[in-house]
């Protein structure tokens, strides 16, 4: 471990090129601390600022941009279908793997009786996963997932095909938009969930020769189910 | 990693002759500085975003020890441990203590430029380490034995048949008679074989783009998930982060976001962004047991309230070195150490000292792309400037330029002097050239006519054409035209 020391000799020098002999006080620190907890809001671009239909179809279509597919979906009953469509469509083994969360264990899986459905986290051997998105981003069409005892992380990462819900409710226009739902939503410690991804678009690399292929580490296909609501 | 900056000439000229590294070179510099173009292009506030992100940085830089005790409150609340490290000994002792501690056999890394700036593999791999980087770039030059040549694509000087051999010498256990013609094939190789390493790992090891001090949390900008996988499925999650990675808010790291890939890539947003705080929750089903930051000072401090502190709102995007006509024909190996390009030619001197690093920032044509394209609006030639005069007034320049400089110096401060010397020099130049127009060799030139001719002047100075045409010669004189 470091020593001590360090600590108290790193600040220190910063205290000593900023003129000072300790930390900030009084007045100074009272506008910091306001800084802070008022979290003052930059330029949003004039892109993240449609509403309504236009909110969702610039999602939409700046998802589709960065190689996302997007399907509309009118209930939660017509998420079976799609799956095994895309699954069908993309050659994929007949079984996925689901995140524990409330609203995709509504979902009545019955009239796909060949579908192998599991449910919690990854260990590499999914090739599907399926999970449930906390925010849609028009911005840039990125999608927001909040790690939980509902959304492992490693179903974000591992498959190779990705599916997200989303409802048409959840779509904001900017990053700072979807910080504040995140905020409404902090638990009594305050405390973000432990892993917040923002994902725009399916794992890609440039590190041979600068030119893009999908499907680098992470998954090779996102697919977005966007839920009316 | 061990220096070879203050060879820079050396290097050079040995990057010049590398047909590969050539072809290379010849690949990167049309694509980024494109789809850079055409992302400032399709957003009209690109520039005020710029502006705001240097007042952002700006505002941290002035309070950063505020908002560094502000951001270590956090991630203590959140679980998680900070260390402070005055110096590269300091950061990868902490590095190896907690390797020690968790009895842990293999480490995986995603991209880190802090971790190359304190030579941690090397540290690692010494006590008995696997040290596996997982970015792909970086995957590819650590089997190659390489340092990265680039801060957001360290393989760029790597072509796909070098990669191509290399995969086959390293990865044995394949079938010698498979095809790794296509660049899929290659990327398929390395995510399978790559796959497993993640799973196998005790440590992970990440960078920082950002720390935020409102939430204690740390932020990986990515596109290949790589850095996902490496802070997700290994017990324990290491973060080695710069002291000035630090910004106040979400909201700040936010705004400070929508400049860095579009600059970095030419992308609106790369595909992973990555926000995290603090070790696994009691009731969540994955990620690390442990969370781990280091804060790393190494020469940062030092740079605060000097000439040279603008160059801590870098925020690595490479937009610097993706412009630079140097960069782009020698490439970043030659630079010698961690970090190439403008921003390697400022921040190398200040790291390591300007007896070993203060030869970077001659390697400059001062054409300014670098400036125009930083988006923190960093200074660069004004600070490359600075450390010219550094190496100079230490006494580190060279001797002819030293003498070349004295004697400019001294004709120069005589404007009678100056006026005699250069009508003398241009009428000589301009009677000998005059009837090729140019000249294939001159004496003392030999840096340039070897290279290419030299334009032979019309035979007047500039002085005495602006004095025929009436040119203003003092702020009076500009006054009174003005006036007129």
């Amino acid at each position: 471990m470091s020593p001590p020391s360090s600590r108290d000799e790193i600040l220190g020098k910063i205290r000593a090129a900023r003129g000072r002999s300790g930390p900030v006080t009084g007045a100074e620190r009272e506008r910091l601390d306001a800084r802070l907890k008022s979290r003052p809001r930059g330029i949003i671009p004039q892109k993240a600022r449609n509403t309504g239909a236009a909110l969702v179809q610039d999602f939409i279509t700046r998802a589709q941009a960065v190689e996302a597919t997007v399907q509309d979906i009118s209930s939660l009953s017509e998420v079976p279908d799609a799956v095994a469509q895309y699954l069908a469509d993309h050659n994929l083994p007949a079984a996925v793997k689901t995140a524990p969360h409330a609203d995709l264990a509504q979902i009545d899986w019955s009239q796909r009786p060949t579908l192998t459905l599991s449910e919690g986290r990854s260990f590499g051997q999914d090739k599907v996963s399926l999970t449930r998105a906390f925010a849609g981003i028009a911005e840039t069409g990125t999608l927001m997932l909040l790690a939980g005892p509902d959304a492992p992380t490693t179903l974000n990462f591992l498959p190779e095909h990705h599916i997200v819900i989303l409802k048409r409710s959840e779509i904001v226009g900017a990053y700072e938009d979807a910080w504040d739902a995140v905020r409404d939503r902090l638990g009594p410690d305050g405390l973000l969930t432990r892993v917040v991804n923002m994902i725009t678009g399916p794992s890609r690399t440039g590190d041979i020769e600068q030119t893009i292929e999908l499907g680098a580490h992470g998954p090779l296909g996102l697919h977005i189910l966007v839920l009316a609501d | 990693m061990q220096t070879t900056s203050q060879n820079f000439k050396a290097n050079s000229i040995k990057a010049l002759a590398d047909p590969n590294l050539q072809q290379a070179l010849g690949k990167m510099k049309v694509g980024f500085v494109e789809k850079r173009a055409k992302a400032r292009d399709a957003l009209p506030e690109f520039d005020a975003l710029r502006d705001q992100a240097r007042d952002i940085k700006n505002h941290t830089l002035a309070n950063i020890d505020y908002y560094l005790e502000t951001y270590e409150a956090a991630v203590q609340k959140s679980g998680g441990v900070v260390h402070w490290a005055r110096n590269a000994a300091e950061a990868r002792q902490v590095v190896l203590d907690i390797c020690a501690q968790e009895k842990a056999k293999s480490v995986t890394k995603g991209k880190s430029m802090v971790s190359e700036e304190i030579a941690l593999n090397e540290a690692l791999e010494a006590a008995g380490y696997e040290v596996v980087e997982t970015d792909l770039g970086e995957y590819i030059i650590q089997i190659r034995g390489e340092a990265p040549s680039h801060i957001i694509a360290p393989a760029v000087h790597v072509l796909k048949e070098q990669v191509a051999d290399d995969f086959r010498r390293k990865h044995l256990h394949l079938d010698p008679k498979r095809s790794l013609v296509e660049r899929k094939e290659l990327i398929s190789e390395a995510r399978g074989v790559l796959r497993q390493k993640y799973l196998d790992s005790d440590v992970g090891i990440t960078g920082a783009n950002f720390l935020i001090a409102e939430t204690g949390t740390s932020v990986i900008v990515t596109n290949e998930g790589n850095g996902d996988l490496t802070q997700t499925l290994p017990r324990v999650h290491i973060v080695i982060a710069s002291m000035e990675k630090i910004v106040p808010t979400l909201d700040d790291a936010s705004a400070i976001l929508r400049v860095l890939a579009r600059s970095a890539t030419g992308q609106e947003f790369s595909s992973y962004t990555t926000f995290s705080t603090g070790p696994k929750r009691a009731a969540d089903p994955d990620g690390p047991e442990a969370y781990h930051v280091i804060l790393l000072d190494n020469g940062r401090t030092d740079m605060l309230g000097t000439e040279f502190e603008d160059m801590l709102r870098c925020i690595r995007c490479g937009a610097c070195m993706n412009h630079c006509p140097v960069y782009g024909s020698v490439g970043g190996h030659a630079y010698g150490w961690v970090y190439p390009g403008p921003m390697g030619a400022v921040l190398t001197p200040s790291f390591i000292g300007v007896a070993d690093g203060g030869h970077l920032p001659n390697a400059s044509t001062f054409c300014g792309r670098c400036q125009d394209v930083c988006p923190m609006r960093i200074p660069l030639p004004k600070m490359m400037r600075a450390y010219r005069r550094k190496e100079y007034e230490a006494g580190l320049a060279p001797p002819a330029m030293r003498f070349g400089m004295d004697i400019w110096g001294f004709v120069a401060k005589r404007p009678g002097l100056y006026r005699l010397a250069t009508r003398l020099a241009m009428g000589v130049l301009g009677w000998r050239g005059r009837r090729q127009g140019r000249f294939k060799t001159l004496p003392l030139a030999s840096g340039w006519t070897d290279h290419r001719d030299m334009a032979a002047p019309s035979g007047k100075t500039f002085q005495d054409l602006w004095d025929k045409r009436h040119g203003a010669r003092t702020t009076k004189d500009l006054k009174r035209e003005a006036a007129q």
